[in-house]
Order: structure tokens, then sequence, then C-alpha cells
């Protein structure tokens, strides 16, 4: 199959295009420990973080596959043909016109140095396995904000990784978690100390250029005391006929009293497999926010979570999902209340069409000596043709009496007297469709910066075009 | 100024010596023997899932006129509004439609629409999500083109509508129909017929659910829309109570899908006292 045909089958995708690959270093094909053990080296890393590869390494190796999400996708994945380090780039510069030309045009067409003009704090952008580029407001850093890719956070303030990284996602949490741990490259590493409020959010932009590429970036968030931030993700891949995998791992730490919102819109193009953890410690009164939201990839399998440690803590997640044709999106949120008085919110929201598949998987915990705990789950979906499939799986375990526990889900369909309500003001078919998801997911784009809502929306219109027989 | 910016007829008229006799009809789409009707609608019969509903309307509206359609339940009084906005339950088997000499039942709901057909809906449906202010200005652009919908004009037209239908503000913020009491959907409704500015309002039983305050109010909105304009309104109702307040200059009597008598306003009264009984068998043809 070329990639005019591959285009064919997975559709109109806007960010589908790719550029030649020019890399200046590209490992081959396949993993072993010496492959966990070049990465490493190559980056010049402290023993102990070549260690902890090792060891995840082996942790992968041993450990089956996740018998949840689809189990017939994941066997696909051919872990030998895919790449685990590619660098395009020699440096990470902090200046767009010092990134090599070829890897600044994809990033300007993606829009990124525009919008870092007009709404960001800061910028990463991570090209393949390395950030090519990397920026934050001057007046930020002198607040003592450290917001650095995360290979340089690991050089430039070892004793802080070495802390905590690792501590919210263990290697052997899962068996991506320790494929993260052992290959991982790029990603951000933020900390924000006591008290300081960065009011704009800071932007990290993930695109995967090459074939069979594999994405392993790894997030770290500290939120010290009373601080607080807003971290926004997005990415993007060419449309090719393999496969690629994006594996990441997020560990967010909010210590007392800070607040941390993590929000991500995940494009990706219809043949990356996208096994993501993302896991958060909510310390004493702290709140931690997932905001997500899954369009593209091949399968996802991806449930943003939170452990309320500390008392008063707050948790949130609200999640949507858009599956088409030949799409699996099992997304959700896991919450383990462990303290007193802390609370919890999940909504999700999950379009299937196409032939697509939408799944809602969730656990909610209340330990036996959390006491007054309070959680609302609301799970609501909307099918948009016989060919498609929902389903949830909602899991509670709640050991102590006082908690107040909601749950709410709801299937539902677009109606012919609505679409014919919306098209008699005006409305073409299509139009209307899009009016009625757009709708749907409103309680999700509400909570976005501006910028991306519009392209939420746009991007939504678009999957809707076509879609009238 | 009127809705008839776009009106075939007087760009016709404005350049008679453009066109060749003859290659009018094709040029402009339109039928000159109609040329002063703004709704015309002949020997129409439909169906829903082969049951026979209408049997052989027959109904002229000009422009600026109102019209209502009086009649019980399952007369076949929704299903004209339906056919008319062109809902896809239903069939027509026979008879045509036709706004300004054009054929309607060729287009789809949308392009009807555009081309200034309106419906009040008995049901308006609720859109979750969708906020009644993006709405309103997308509906207003897609009918009357982006212009219409943007700037000061737009928003005062806006605020002076909700005035006069007792819209609080905050109503802008809120979901199409979502948890709408009946009457602030009827009410929605009329805001969106006199934002829309349409060539043809039909209006499917505005006044039912509404109490008198609510059909004073309603009224108001469809005498401002309508009222002085080149616009005309088909009213279809079974109760005489909104006629009080919307005077309307015909009124046809509609049993099991035939229109079996056509009147003044004083119809209405007649109706209100003798009840539908004594038209029963009667037909005009």
């Amino acid at each position: 199959m070329t990639d005019n045909e591959a285009r064919e089958v997975v559709g109109d995708y806007k960010a589908g295009w790719h550029d030649p690959e020019n890399s200046t270093i590209r490992f081959d094909a396949g993993l072993s420990e010496q492959v966990v053990r070049d990465i490493s080296e190559l980056k010049n890393e402290p023993e102990w973080m070549t260690e902890m590869r090792v060891k995840a390494f082996k942790h992968f190796d041993e450990r089956p596959m996740p018998t949840w999400g689809n189990m017939s996708m994941l066997e696909e994945i051919d872990f030998e043909s895919i790449c685990y380090y590619l660098r395009s780039s020699k440096a990470t510069e902090n200046d767009w016109e010092d990134v090599p030309e070829d890897i600044r045009n994809t990033f300007d067409r993606l829009g990124i140095p525009d919008a870092e003009q007009k709404w960001l704090s800061g910028v990463t952008a991570q090209y393949e396995s390395e950030a090519v580029y990397h920026s934050i407001r001057e007046d930020l850093e002198k607040q003592g904000v450290i917001f650095l890719d995360m290979d340089s956070g690991l050089r430039e303030h070892e004793e802080l990784v070495k802390k905590w990284f690792c501590s919210v996602v263990p290697y052997s949490d899962n068996k991506f978690s320790a494929l993260n741990t052992a290959v991982w490259s790029g990603g951000s590493f933020i900390y924000v100390p006591k008290g300081v409020h960065v009011e704009l959010p800071v932007q990290a932009y993930f695109r995967i250029n090459a074939k069979n590429m594999g994405q392993f970036e790894r997030t770290l968030i500290i939120a010290d005391e009373g601080s607080s931030i807003h971290y926004v993700e997005g990415c993007t891949a060419p449309t090719y006929s393999t496969d690629s995998l994006h594996s990441a791992v997020v560990e967010l730490v909010a210590l007392p009293g800070a607040h941390i919102r993590y929000s991500t819109v995940q494009n990706w193009s219809a043949n990356v497999y996208n096994l993501v953890t993302k896991r958060g410690i909510a310390h004493e009164k702290a709140k931690i926010e997932w905001v997500d939201g899954n369009i593209g990839s091949k399968l996802t399998m991806k449930y943003p979570s939170v452990i309320l440690k500390g008392e008063g803590s707050h948790a949130e997640v609200i999640s949507v999902a858009y599956s088409g044709s030949g799409q699996h999106q099992d997304a959700g949120a896991k919450i383990h209340h462990l303290a007193s008085n802390t609370t919890s919110k999940i909504l999700s929201k999950s379009i299937s069409k196409d032939g697509g598949r939408g799944s809602y998987r969730g656990q909610v915990t209340v330990s036996p000596k959390a006491e007054n705990c309070k959680l609302n789950v609301v799970c609501d979906a909307l099918i948009l043709d016989e060919n498609s499939r929902s389903d949830t799986y909602p899991t509670m375990e709640v050991a102590n009496p006082t908690a107040r526990c909601e749950h709410e889900a709801s299937v539902s369909k677009v109606s012919d007297n609505q679409l014919f309500y919306l098209m008699s003001r005006g409305h073409s078919e299509e139009e209307a469709l899009a009016l009625i998801v757009n709708g749907f997911f409103e309680p999700f784009t509400r909570e976005l910066p501006m910028e991306y809502a519009v392209e939420l929306n746009k991007l939504m219109a678009l999957e809707m075009e076509g879609s009238i027989g | 100024m009127t809705n008839n910016n776009y009106n075939p007829l007087l760009i016709y008229q404005a350049n008679k010596h453009l066109f060749k006799r003859g290659d009018v009809h094709e040029r402009l789409g339109i039928n000159m023997s109609n040329d002063s009707e703004l709704l015309k609608i002949q020997d129409l019969y439909a169906c829903i899932d082969d049951t026979s509903i209408l049997k052989g309307i027959n109904l002229e509206i000009k422009p600026g006129e109102i019209h209502a359609i009086m009649g019980r339940n399952g007369s076949g009084k929704t299903t004209t509004a339906n056919i008319i906005m062109g809902h896809p339950d239903y069939e027509v088997e026979s008879g045509t439609v036709e706004l300004n000499g054009k054929d309607l039942l060729e287009m789809e709901t949308w392009e009807r629409a555009r081309e200034g057909v309106f419906l009040s809906f008995q049901y308006p449906q609720a859109v979750p999500g969708l906020q009644v202010g993006n709405f309103l200005r997308k509906s207003v652009a897609a009918t009357l083109g982006e212009e219409a919908a943007k700037g000061k004009e737009f928003r005062n037209k806006l605020k002076e509508s909700m005035k006069e239908l007792d819209i609080p503000s905050s109503f802008l913020g809120r979901y199409v129909n979502d948890g709408f009491s009946g009457g602030e959907k009827k009410r929605f409704e009329i805001l969106q017929l006199m934002l829309m500015k349409p060539k043809l309002a039909i209006l499917d039983e505005t006044d039912s659910g509404l109490d008198i305050d609510g059909i004073r109010t309603v009224a108001k909105g469809i005498n401002a829309a309508i009222r002085g304009t080149e616009s005309g309104a088909l009213i279809i109702t079974h109760y005489s109570r909104i006629l009080e307040h919307v005077k309307p200059d015909k009124i046809h009597v509609l049993i099991s899908g035939k229109i079996v008598k056509t009147g003044g306003p004083d119809l209405a009264l007649e109706l209100e006292e003798k009840g539908y009984d004594w038209l029963e068998g009667k037909s005009e043809s």
C-alpha cells in the first residue's frame, strides 16, 4: 500500500503530510538491553538512570500484554519493527531561527510559533525523540519557574528529577510504563516554586514524522505549595500505511494547596497506537485536573488518574473521545480517595461513527480510612450510526460508608427530528450534525483555552463532512 | 426594506429588456402565471408510512397576508407544515408547493430555509451544548448571509426582539431548548422568527401550552415580524384565541386532509361557537 492509498483508507486528516526524513541519528529497529543502554549512553546519563532503564526494560520484556482494552489490536503491534530512537536535530534551540528549516516549517504549518507569541507562557516542541525548540517567558524564569525538556531537566536538576521520577508512576505499573521508562526521550520537566501562579498556559507539541517510529516522551510536573500551572499538549503525525507507537508517561505532583491542570488534544493519525499512562498525586487541599481529548490514533488506551493523598484534595477528569472508522478509543479515568474530605468528578463523553468503537473504562475507589468523600461520575455516549459501538466499564469500590457517590450514564443517538429542526434553520445536514456533535462535546471544549476549543470544533466539523449518504 | 431583495420577479422587471421572451422561465426558475402568490399549494396529496393524510390541498397566500389553518387533531395541519418545510418522514404523492413560483418540493430542507421558509415548531428540539446566542448567529448567517449576523445592527435587533418577547439576556448562554419550559420554547421560536425575517412563516400550534400573557407576547412578535412587510404567515392552530391577537386575512378549515371551508376572521368565532361537526363531509370544491 502506498502512502496515498493509506491516506484514502484513513480519510481526510489535516496533519497527515510528512517531511523527508533527515535524521542525524537513527537506531536500527528493534529493542534489546543494548538499545536501552545505547540511548542512555548517547544522552550521557547518570548511572542510576541507566540502571532504572535496564530494570524497566527487563520488566517490559517479561510482562504480558494487558488483558483489557483491545487485545487483538495490541497483539498486532510489532515491537521489532519500531525505531526506538531517532534524532533529527543536533540540539534543543530557544530561537525558532536556529531550528533546522524543514522542522521549523513543520511547526509553522501547525501554527506553534504563532500561538506562542499570542497566548502562551512557554513552548516545547518535540520532533521524533528529541525536543527541537524550547522557550519560557523571562519573567517566569526570574520567579524560579523551571520549564525544560526532560533530558535537560535531568542534566540541570538531577536531584529534583531523582527524587520524583517514577514516584507517581513506577516503571512496573504496567507494560507500557515499563517500556517508556526503558526508552524515554524528550517530554517536559516543570517545577513551579511555592506560591507562584503561572497565568498563561505552557504548551508542549509532539510531532512524529518518520515511519514506524516510537515516541516515548516523559513528563514530570511538580507544583510546589500554593502554586498553579496549566499545561497543554497537542500532537499529530503523518498518515502512513504502517503503524507508529506513542507511549508516554506523565507524572504530576501537586504539593499542598497547589493546582495543576493538564489539557490534551490528541489528534494522532489513524495509524498510531497511543498507549499512555498519566497519573497525579494530590497532597493536602491540592487540586489536579485532567482535560483530555482523544480525536485521533488507531487505538488509544489512556486512563488519566489521580491519587487523592492529602485531606481536602480534589480531582477532576473531563474527557472526550471520538472514534471513527477503524479507531478504538478505550479511555476513561481512575481516582483513588485515600484521605478524608476529598472530592472528585469524572465527566466522560464519547462519540462513535463509521464503525468506530468508544469505551469508557473507569475506576473510583474510596479507602476505609477516608471519611466524607464525594464522588461524581457521568458518562455519556453518542452513537452516530448502526455500525458503531460504545461500551461502558465503570467500577466503584467504596470501602467507607460515609462516602457520597453519584453515577450517571447515558447513550444517545442523533434523532431525525433534531436534524430536521436544525436544517429548518438553514443548516445543511453536515452542518447540523456538526452543531449537535460540538454541542455534545461543549462541556469539554469550554474547559480548553479558546484557541484549542476553536481548533477542536473545526476538527469535528471536518469529521462530519462527507458523512451523509 | 422588504425581504424581496432577491425576488426574481423584481430582478426580471428591472431587467426586462435583457431577456428574450421564453427563456425567462429557465433563467430565473419562475413560473409567470403565479406571479402574485407568495405561497401556492396545488392539489397536494401526501402520506406517511402508506397512510394517506393530505387529500388534495389547495392554498394561496399573497405577500403580506396572514392565513390560519384550523382543524381538529389529526386533520393534517401539522403534516401540511412539515411538508412545506420538507420533513423526511412524509411522502408527497402528487401536487405542487411553490414559493414565489419556485418549486419547494425539489429543495432540501435547508435550501427552503435559505429561500425564506421558516417553521415555528410545535415541539422544538433540544440541542444540549449548543448555546442560544451562538445558534442564533449561525442561523441568521445561514439564511440571510454572514453579513447579517455581524456587528451592531444584529446585536441591537437581538436585544430589541428579546425585550419585546420578555426574554432575559441570560437566555443567550443557555443551551438550545435544553430544559426550557413550554412557554420559553415558544418564545424562543418567535425570537428566531423575528431575527431570521423569513418570507413565509409557518407557525405550528405556537399557542398551545401558553397562558393568555404568553399568547399575547408571541402574538406581538408575530405581528412585528409579518405586519407591514412583504412576508406572509400561515398560523396553524385549533383554538381561536391566538387569532384574536394576530388577525388573519383568511381562515381555512381542514378536515380529514381537505380544506372544507375558507372564510374571513369571523369564521374563527363561528368555529368557537359551533365546533367542527357542522363542516364534516363538506368540501369547498
